[in-house]
């Protein structure tokens, strides 16, 4: 506790410093903006503003990348409040009792409770990963290929399993990214594969153009065409302030959020989304009025809005304590921590302790800097949304481009982000998910490298995934979740990932 | 019928024999100690595997005839402008590319007028190349013209 302490001392002497100050300040408005814009999620703008912070060291740059992730977070609540269009998908089921709230003259208080709701979870969850990342790296350290190959393996099940919908789809689609992943130089015996002389898929096909097509790209193609947005209802300011009754009906939601928020973060998978799903779900089902939910219910509003910001630290933990990211948007982190020679795993608390506490402070400071900036400029935000959308998707179409080329200065990311693009936009209309596609490629050559080391230390004996312990739990683990998955086609009814996929439709829940 | 799920699981089905026929070309070593087809020939086994699954299971998927198509025409619009920028951006530059592929699609697609057309797009090319290339030191490339 009280190295812990010193060690969150020394990580403020970091965080308060003005030149990191003024990077998590620009990282939470950039992240905020593209909270706010519908079609630029986090891991897009993440991606696209990774070649901003080559110029940076490690430290900034991972604050400013940080600061863009959790005030996407924030930002995306705005326009599920005032206009029913989520700004990034974890803001679904804010949309529900938020819009509500808005029709009913109450949207200044959603998103003061959405506000003060994100920044309880966002702070109280920080102190869980200060807590909980450090003795989980040193168990870590444990770990062996096998240990690791179990790992990766059990997220990869996970994340299908949590995602919504068919898990046959979500597998299907990370075996699909695990073979992208495939591409270029065999780690351990330098052949080329599926390069086809192209010199620049040796390092293999980067996460950045993958995640950027597949989330960015497949937006723009799916929905410039469309027709403009709604109107758009304009809080006043006077009007944020809510009142005591609404305080007090969002106080034990914002709590329950928090915690169930933080727990599904670390589980491997879309951990936003469906953690604001469980929270709704969860209120709905201990409200003493659950007839109000749908129509403006508070607790509709601070639970999944807390559960989604609270889910962004959870994230970190294990992508921080152990080098696995839990999903799309944590592998594009470890990918931008990679790209500023910072390797997140059990040593990185050890050999960089200035980095991870600096990081772990500056999330303290992100969230009260959000807090102070979300309400008095949300009117300033919602003037973005008034840019017409024939004018703003070509804009960001430009950002795609100038952002994937410039993290490796080469024109065959353009290519990937293009092919990746165009397959993001038919799988969306086939109705698949596309986030397993972005984790199998980052974890493919991890997953590769800990089969063969696996066997190299047993000689070729399998057994060695079920001699030890702990890879054998993970193992157990996965095949628990594979059949659980199956239990639906046996009862015949919909399990909660097909209501989550229902609720991502806007379909009414039975 | 043609469903949905029965048309990607047929789509999976193929990419999964494309990786296996191109991975001959590759050793593939043994269960005991794999060489570099060995993965990729696995993966694609399972995903041919999970498409048949799809292809089988998909009857009650919605009809392929179903999905709607509306945005096309924007969306060949956009795949040309990014097929345009990967082919020009290193030839023309990065300030020239972004502006012509902007003004595309702001003029041509979007219908705006001439002189918003042009003032949009050359803001945004110059603006942008300013902020990235001069003030965050990113380098974006001039072209032959040097531009």
């Amino acid at each position: 506790m009280v190295e812990t302490l010193s060690n969150l001392a020394v990580g403020f002497s970091v965080a308060l410093s003005p030149p990191v100050l003024l990077y998590a300040f620009v990282g939470c408005v950039v992240g905020t903006l593209v909270g706010v814009l519908p079609g630029v999620g986090p891991l897009a703008g993440i991606s696209l503003l990774l070649p901003a912070t080559f110029g940076l060291d490690a430290t900034r740059a991972i604050v400013m990348l940080a600061g863009i992730y959790y005030g996407a977070m924030y930002g995306g609540s705005t326009t599920s409040i005032l206009m029913r269009i989520p700004g990034e998908a974890a803001s679904v089921m804010t949309c529900i009792d938020g819009y509500a709230m808005a029709r009913k003259g109450r949207a200044g208080a959603a998103l003061a409770i959405a506000a003060v709701g994100s920044y309880v979870a966002g702070t109280v969850s920080v102190i869980a990963l200060m807590f909980l990342a450090p003795p989980l790296a040193a168990f870590a350290l444990r770990f062996g290929p096998p240990e690791y190959f179990a790992l990766l393996l059990l997220g990869l099940l996970v994340l299908a399993y949590m995602s919504a919908g068919s898990m046959l789809k979500a597998l299907a689609m990370a075996a699909l990214g695990l073979l992208l992943g495939m591409i270029g130089i065999d780690q351990m015996t330098g052949y080329f594969r599926f390069a086809y002389g192209v010199v620049e898929l040796g390092d293999g096909i980067g996460v950045v153009p993958v995640a950027v097509g597949l989330f960015g790209l497949a937006e723009i193609l799916a929905t410039a065409g469309q027709p403009t947005p709604p109107e758009i209802i304009k809080p006043r300011l006077r009007e944020l302030l809510p009142s005591r009754r609404e305080w007090r009906e969002s106080a034990s939601p914002i709590g329950r959020g928090t915690v169930l928020g933080f727990v599904i973060g670390i589980i491997p998978g879309s951990a936003h989304i469906i953690s604001s799903f469980v929270s709704y779900a969860v209120e709905r089902r201990l409200s003493r009025r659950p007839e109000e939910f749908g129509k403006g219910a508070v607790a509709g509003v601070s639970g999944p809005e807390s559960a989604n910001n609270a889910a962004t630290s959870g994230a970190f933990v294990p992508m921080l304590a152990l080098g696995v990211p839990s999903g799309p948007i944590p592998a594009v982190m470890l990918a931008a921590m990679m790209v500023h020679g910072v390797s997140p795993g059990p040593l990185l608390i050890k050999n960089q302790p200035e980095l991870f506490w600096g990081f772990i402070a500056s999330m303290y400071v992100g969230n009260l800097v959000l807090l102070v900036l979300n309400l008095p400029l949300v009117g300033l935000f919602v003037n973005l949304l008034r840019v017409p959308y024939p004018i703003l998707y070509p804009s960001i179409l430009m950002f795609c481009i100038l952002g994937v080329y410039a993290v490796n200065g080469s024109v065959v990311d353009v290519w990937i982000m293009l092919a990746m693009g165009g397959l993001g936009y038919l799988l969306r209309k086939l109705e698949f998910e596309t986030a397993p596609i972005v984790l199998g490629v980052i974890l493919a050559p991890m997953l590769e490298m800990a089969l063969r080391q696996s066997l190299a230390m047993s000689d070729g004996q399998y057994g060695i995934f079920l001699g030890r312990p702990i890879s054998a739990t993970l193992l157990a683990v996965g095949l628990v979740l594979v059949l659980l998955s199956l239990k639906p086609l046996i009862t015949k009814s919909l399990d909660w990932r097909a209501r989550l996929a229902m609720a991502e439709k806007g379909e009414n829940l039975p | 019928m043609l469903t949905t799920d029965r048309v990607a699981g047929g789509a999976l089905v193929l990419v999964a024999l494309l990786v296996v026929w191109e991975s001959r070309k590759l050793p593939l070593g043994s269960f005991r100690t794999p060489g570099p087809a060995y993965m990729p020939i696995v993966l694609a086994a399972i995903l041919l595997v999970f498409g048949a699954l799809l292809a089988i299971t998909g009857g009650r998927a919605a009809l392929v005839a179903s999905v709607g198509w509306a945005e096309w025409r924007h969306a060949v619009a956009i795949v040309l402008v990014c097929t345009f920028a990967a082919v020009a951006l290193e030839r023309l530059g990065y300030r020239v590319t972004v502006a012509v592929a902007l003004a595309f699609l702001l003029g041509v697609v979007e219908r705006k007028g001439l002189v918003f057309t042009v003032a949009f797009s050359l803001v945004l090319a110059i603006g942008s190349f300013l902020l990235f290339d001069t003030l965050l030191r990113v380098p974006l490339p001039r072209g032959l013209f040097g531009l």
